[in-house]
């Protein structure tokens, strides 16, 4: 008779399902606002006349959006934008309360510091850092809330950006209007670096995709 | 009909379910579904809840910021979807601006009778939907005043333009209250010149520059959302700051 993997021979990984909820539905909105974002960034490009390439954006095909909408896609992905932002809101909302709530974030993603983190960036460096189901190395938890404080950040500086009368002060507290969308382009970039490096890690320790999807994973130690 | 064949049509049918929302998923990721009727209409039902949202953040009170005069830019960045050459040429001796809807006093305004009414500067900042902006200095009168003076129904729901190069806009009475929106006769201290909007433009610093219509001919007020140019092509109603 096959044995269910056990804590005291496998590393076990598992995800609650509000977990799992919460991190697909921010997966997707993440995916609709950066492809979006990067149409209307491309209306009026901020670095010099840098464009994104239109596969890469969200907002229609611009011949078509032409003839509907009189622009190269632009009503479309603010649509999206403003649609995106509400479900990156509550699922955000929603990962973060329960990540603090349950103690989650507590007991995966700390303790963190900075000679943890120098330690285990230099043993990822010369690829002697080890990995096992269901642990974060302090690389990892510093990711983690590096990216957690990016999505904060990208509502902060949007809203700085969508609200600037309404929310003024905010708006000042980003330098300003021209200055908060600079920013808001640099947490964007940051989640981006994150999701490279994420996805790449996953292809890597491909369980983890499994843990994350269907709640549980295992492994057998391999020490 | 036997069982095996009933399990094999049911099987057969989730296998077209499956196929489907696989067939949905390439969709998303290999072409782009913006202008799918679905999709469409989803926007439209959020584009809705988003001006209401920014409608109940709106105030009638708090002010755009203002900047001082140094930093209005003198030589103001023309925008519209035609070329400036394009821009319609008001004649000002001829020109009416018409009245409609629930006014009182329909009477047309001459440019005389508009440049003789009590009129205020302000430096602030232009924001356009696509991401530039720029400070500039208006004059003109408040909307606020003339409404009064001309006996609108302050308490309709809608104020609507119309232009003299086709475009319309409409805002709601809040904003159209609020004391920095004015009738702009003036960019730079100078004449609005023709490309700008002359005779006049209405400059709303709580709004977005797609919502500042120029070249306005007909002013018009409602209780039914008139929408706006862009607005009809997809573009956010309230579309606030």
């Amino acid at each position: 008779m096959k044995r269910a993997p056990h804590p005291s021979t496998h590393d076990i990984q598992e995800h609650p399902g509000i977990v799992r909820v919460a991190h697909w539905l921010q997966a997707l909105a993440i995916v609709v606002m950066i492809g979006s974002g990067w149409r209307i960034y491309n209306s009026v490009p901020i670095f010099g006349n840098y464009r994104f390439p239109i596969w890469a954006t969200l907002g229609g095909d611009p011949a078509e959006s032409k003839i509907a909408h009189m622009d190269p896609g632009v009503a479309n992905a603010l649509n999206w934008h403003f649609t995106g932002m509400w479900l990156l809101l509550v699922s955000y909302a929603l990962f973060m309360a329960h990540g603090l709530v349950s103690g989650h974030f507590w007991r995966h993603l700390l303790p963190l510091t900075p000679r943890l983190l120098w330690r285990d960036f230099v043993a990822a460096a010369t690829f002697r850092l080890g990995h096992r189901l269901g642990e974060y190395n302090a690389v990892q938890r510093f990711a983690y809330w590096g990216v957690l404080f990016a999505v904060l950040m990208m509502f902060v500086t949007g809203l700085a950006i969508w609200k600037p009368v309404q929310l003024s002060w905010l708006t000042w507290l980003c330098g300003g209007y021209p200055t908060a969308r600079v920013l808001h382009f640099i947490f964007m970039s940051g989640i981006c670096l994150f999701i490279v490096v994420h996805v790449a890690l996953v292809v890597l320790v491909p369980k983890t995709l499994l843990a994350m999807v269907f709640g549980r994973a295992a492994e057998a130690h391999h020490e | 009909m036997n069982r095996r064949k009933l399990f094999a049509d049911v099987d057969r049918r989730k296998f077209l379910e499956k196929g489907m929302s696989l067939g949905a998923l390439t969709l998303l990721t290999g072409c782009d579904i913006s202008d799918n009727d679905v999709v469409q209409a989803m926007f439209a039902r959020v584009t809705r809840w988003n001006s209401f949202v920014q409608s109940e953040l709106f105030s009638g009170t708090r002010l755009a910021p203002e900047y001082p005069e140094s930093m209005a830019v003198k030589d103001f960045r023309y925008n519209a979807w035609y070329h400036y050459d394009q821009a319609p040429v008001v004649d000002a001796v001829s020109y009416r601006l018409e009245l409609a809807g629930l006014i009182a006093d329909k009477r047309p305004w001459t440019v005389k009778q508009l440049y003789a009414l009590p009129q205020k500067s302000q430096v602030t900042r232009h924001v356009c939907v696509e991401g530039w902006s720029m400070i500039g200095k208006w004059t003109g009168t408040p909307l606020s005043v003339f409404l009064n003076r001309v006996g609108a129904d302050l308490t309709a729901k809608y104020v609507g333009f119309v232009c003299a190069d086709g475009y319309y806009e409409s805002i709601d009475m809040p904003t159209a209250l609020h004391p920095q929106t004015i009738m702009a006769f003036q960019l730079s201290d100078e004449l609005l010149p023709t490309e700008y909007g002359f005779p006049f433009k209405i400059r709303i610093p709580t709004k977005l520059g797609f919502k500042n219509p120029k070249f306005v001919t007909a002013i018009y007020v409602t209780n039914r959302n008139p929408g706006g140019f862009w607005v009809d092509r997809g573009y956010n109603w309230f579309s606030g700051l």
